[in-house]
């Protein structure tokens, strides 16, 4: 069968399944195991309420559990084996990450995505805050912010392409296709093209700036709004007092805004910690541009050392782990 | 009222400019990619993407006719071949500019200038591009002469980049077939948690029921965690039970991962629909069923789009998830974003073929964007945890 033929029956069954899922489950709950009339249709009515929360949960518990929950145990566990040949395990402790902390790779890695991690959510912040606080007043702020919200919409991978036709260098001798050579040739004085991805530690930086350039939008939408949330009063109350402009901003609005920040940055860090596309695209960790997650996909698919690949993912979660405790946290007080 | 700027002009000026520059940087590198993609693969070598606005000084390099099949015998052991470059190759007639027969020296002649070539070997070159190379036997025999050509060419646009790219059946590396995998991926991939997570939301929001916290806790919790820890343990798990890697596994998989924040974004949307109506049809008789069918799902249109977008976003934009869960050694359901990186390393010179290929690629998210960008900010504005 044809693969696109394929999904339209896949749709079909998913959404048939799903509705007849819950339609079948509840008049099977209400008509015949607990009717709503004879001797115990009080009785009955009270216990089919109290089941039929569960009916509306399971399909998505079931796919959380088996998709996110389970996974996060069974790959702590992967940690701590080795896979033998004839699909045996055995059990080694620590080794696979005592082995993984010995390869210079792994913490190049590690060093690298805690430069990602310092780097990329400061940057989009700032820019995103710096969008948002400009273009707030501004009478055409609105397509500002579109065009600057744009990258959010493209892939990693896409933006992998874009931002490798800025950083291409061309021989000595020929034109220039590549922005950033043309400038450094024509307007900073460089004397030979660079080859940007190349450069050791600074070839980092070049693959953050894609990152950037996609998340500013993202923090730029939140914060904008969250200024626009800013009772009027406290901004009028700083004007008549005689606050210039750069004390009305860091003064007044900043601390207003401060817990919209965070969220902002945490929701940054995050992405940054997965990143996985863009340093596949583009150097494939090469250079010493490694980081976790494209060396957990080399150990897991390439050198197909599954022990090392799941102690890798571990420290991705283990890195992920206080923003995963401050969210549950916030939520829990949010409810109460 | 106005914060920052007050309502001096400078100001107002200075913040005008900024924002533009700030445009202007933001926009340029999809510009670059875009204006690329309608560009021959020559055009892109010869000169940056910035410079095609305008009619550019380009240097194009062509051969003489083969001298073994046309040259005329003038008489006295001279031999001549004549013909002219815009016909024989160059297309239209072009203003040339200056004209060389040897890389070194590009620029050494005008046009009507005879280029001495050593030994009484000579070549003219005239302003229509009509050329009269003449020499001795030995001369005007085996390889033609080279010329490069320096002449101003008009900004010129193509639309067969993607021709090839999409409408070739010949083209390996074509983007047509990716293009339908990714669709065939996305659909169900979007659709079917939408679904599943509404009832879960609605339970979550207005049935009462012991643990109703502790499950949004961890819903909140597993929205962060990462989907590396994923792929090794479900990769086994779909090899145990016989799915393997195709549809049906990455479907399943993007489902599953899309379903925390899907299940959070609608729940949060839920409580916050008037109690009342809710109350009111419960009085009314109507069972949780009906209320959620009949009153939820309409009022919850707008989270409902929210999150379609996202999903719709992540799972065309995704490359990991498919490349564990769908593309096998076959190569037949690989999609774009798998078939991009096989090009970067394939093709990484041939800026035509990227461009277009990417371009195809972030077309329809872009599309998607700016035409249901009102309901992206509302759900990124629902959906970071505050």
């Amino acid at each position: 069968m044809h693969p696109a033929l394929l999904g339209l029956v896949t749709v079909a069954i998913g959404v048939g399944g799903c509705v007849g899922y819950f339609y079948g489950a509840n008049v099977f709950l209400d008509k015949v195991l607990l009717p709503a009339k004879g001797p115990n249709a009080g009785r009955n009515i009270n216990r089919a309420n109290q089941i039929r929360p569960w009916i509306f949960l399971f399909p998505a518990l079931a796919a959380l559990g088996i998709y996110l929950a389970y996974p996060v145990f069974a790959t702590l566990r992967l940690s701590f084996l080795e896979r033998l040949p004839g699909n045996e395990y055995a059990f080694v402790g620590f080794d696979n990450y005592s082995r993984m902390f010995a390869e210079p790779k792994f913490v190049e890695a590690l060093w690298n995505n805690v430069m990602w991690l310092i780097v990329v959510p400061a940057a989009s912040t700032f820019f995103g805050l710096l969008v948002a606080q400009l273009t707030d007043r501004l009478r055409w702020g609105s397509i500002a912010k579109s065009i600057i919200f744009m990258p959010m919409a493209i892939s990693l991978v896409g933006a992998a392409v874009i931002f490798k036709l800025i950083y291409e260098a061309r021989p000595e001798d020929v034109a220039q296709i590549g922005v950033l050579n043309h400038l450094y040739l024509n307007y900073f004085g460089g004397t030979d093209p660079q080859q940007w991805l190349t450069i050791p530690f600074w070839n980092n930086f070049f693959l953050m700036i894609v990152l950037i350039w996609i998340q500013t939008g993202f923090a730029m939408v939140i914060l904008s709004a969250a200024l626009r949330g800013i009772p009027e009063e406290t901004v009028e109350a700083a004007i008549v007092d005689g606050a210039n402009p750069f004390q009305i901003f860091f003064k007044i609005k900043i601390p207003q805004i401060m817990s919209t920040i965070v969220v902002v940055w945490t929701t940054i860090t995050i992405a940054t910690l997965k990143v996985f596309d863009i340093v596949f695209a583009m150097t494939n960790g090469q250079w010493e541009t490694q980081v976790l997650a494209n060396y957990m996909y080399d150990k897991l698919f390439r050198a197909n050392d599954w022990g090392m690949g799941s102690a890798a993912a571990m420290i991705i979660m283990l890195m992920v782990t206080p923003i995963l405790y401050w969210n549950v946290q916030n939520a829990r007080k949010e409810m109460r | 009222m106005d914060g920052m700027a007050g309502n001096r002009p400078l100001v107002v000026w200075a913040l005008n400019i900024s924002v533009v520059l700030l445009v202007a940087l933001w926009i340029f590198p999809t510009l670059g990619l875009l204006v690329s993609s309608f560009r021959t693969g020559d055009q892109i070598t010869s000169s940056g993407w910035w410079a095609s606005m305008f009619p550019a000084e380009q240097t194009l390099q062509v051969r003489a006719q083969d001298p073994d099949d046309v040259r005329v015998d003038a008489g006295n052991g001279v031999f001549v071949v004549e013909g002219n470059v815009f016909v024989e190759g160059l297309g239209d007639p072009l203003p040339i500019d200056s004209w060389g027969t040897s890389s070194r020296a590009i620029d050494a002649y005008q046009v009507g200038e005879t280029a001495d070539l050593g030994d009484g070997e000579t070549m003219l070159l005239a302003e229509d591009g009509s050329y009269v190379w003449q020499g001795n036997d030995d001369q005007i025999s085996g390889r033609a002469q080279r010329m490069f050509i320096n002449a101003t060419v008009p900004p010129e646009f193509t639309l067969n980049n993607y021709k090839f790219v999409l409408f070739n059946p010949e083209n390996a590396e074509g983007m047509a077939k990716a293009f339908f995998n990714t669709l065939t991926v996305v659909i169900p991939a979007t659709i079917i948690p939408i679904l599943v997570a509404a009832f879960a939301a609605y339970a979550l929001a207005w049935m009462d029921f012991p643990g109703r916290a502790l499950l949004i806790a961890a819903i909140v919790g597993l929205l962060v965690v990462p989907l590396q820890l994923a792929l090794i343990p479900l990769l086994s798990l779909h090899n145990a039970v016989g799915i393997g890697k195709g549809y049906l596994g990455v479907w399943l998989a993007h489902t599953g991962f899309g379903l925390p924040l899907a299940i959070y974004l609608l729940r949060n949307y839920m409580v916050g629909l008037p109690r009342d109506i809710i109350e009111n049809a419960k009085v009314d008789g109507a069972t949780d069923f009906q209320i959620f069918t009949k009153i939820i799902l309409p009022l919850s249109f707008p989270a409902l789009a929210s999150f379609a977008i996202f999903q719709f976003l992540w799972t065309w934009n995704d490359l990991l998830v498919a490349l564990v869960f769908l593309i096998d050694s076959s190569g037949q359901t690989t999609v774009m974003t798998k078939q991009l990186v096989e090009l970067l390393g394939t093709r990484g010179g041939d800026w035509e073929i990227l461009a277009t290929s990417a371009f195809v690629s972030i077309a329809v998210p872009l599309v998607v964007f700016f035409s249901m960008q009102r309901y992206l900010v509302r759900g990124l504005l629902a959906g970071s945890v505050k």
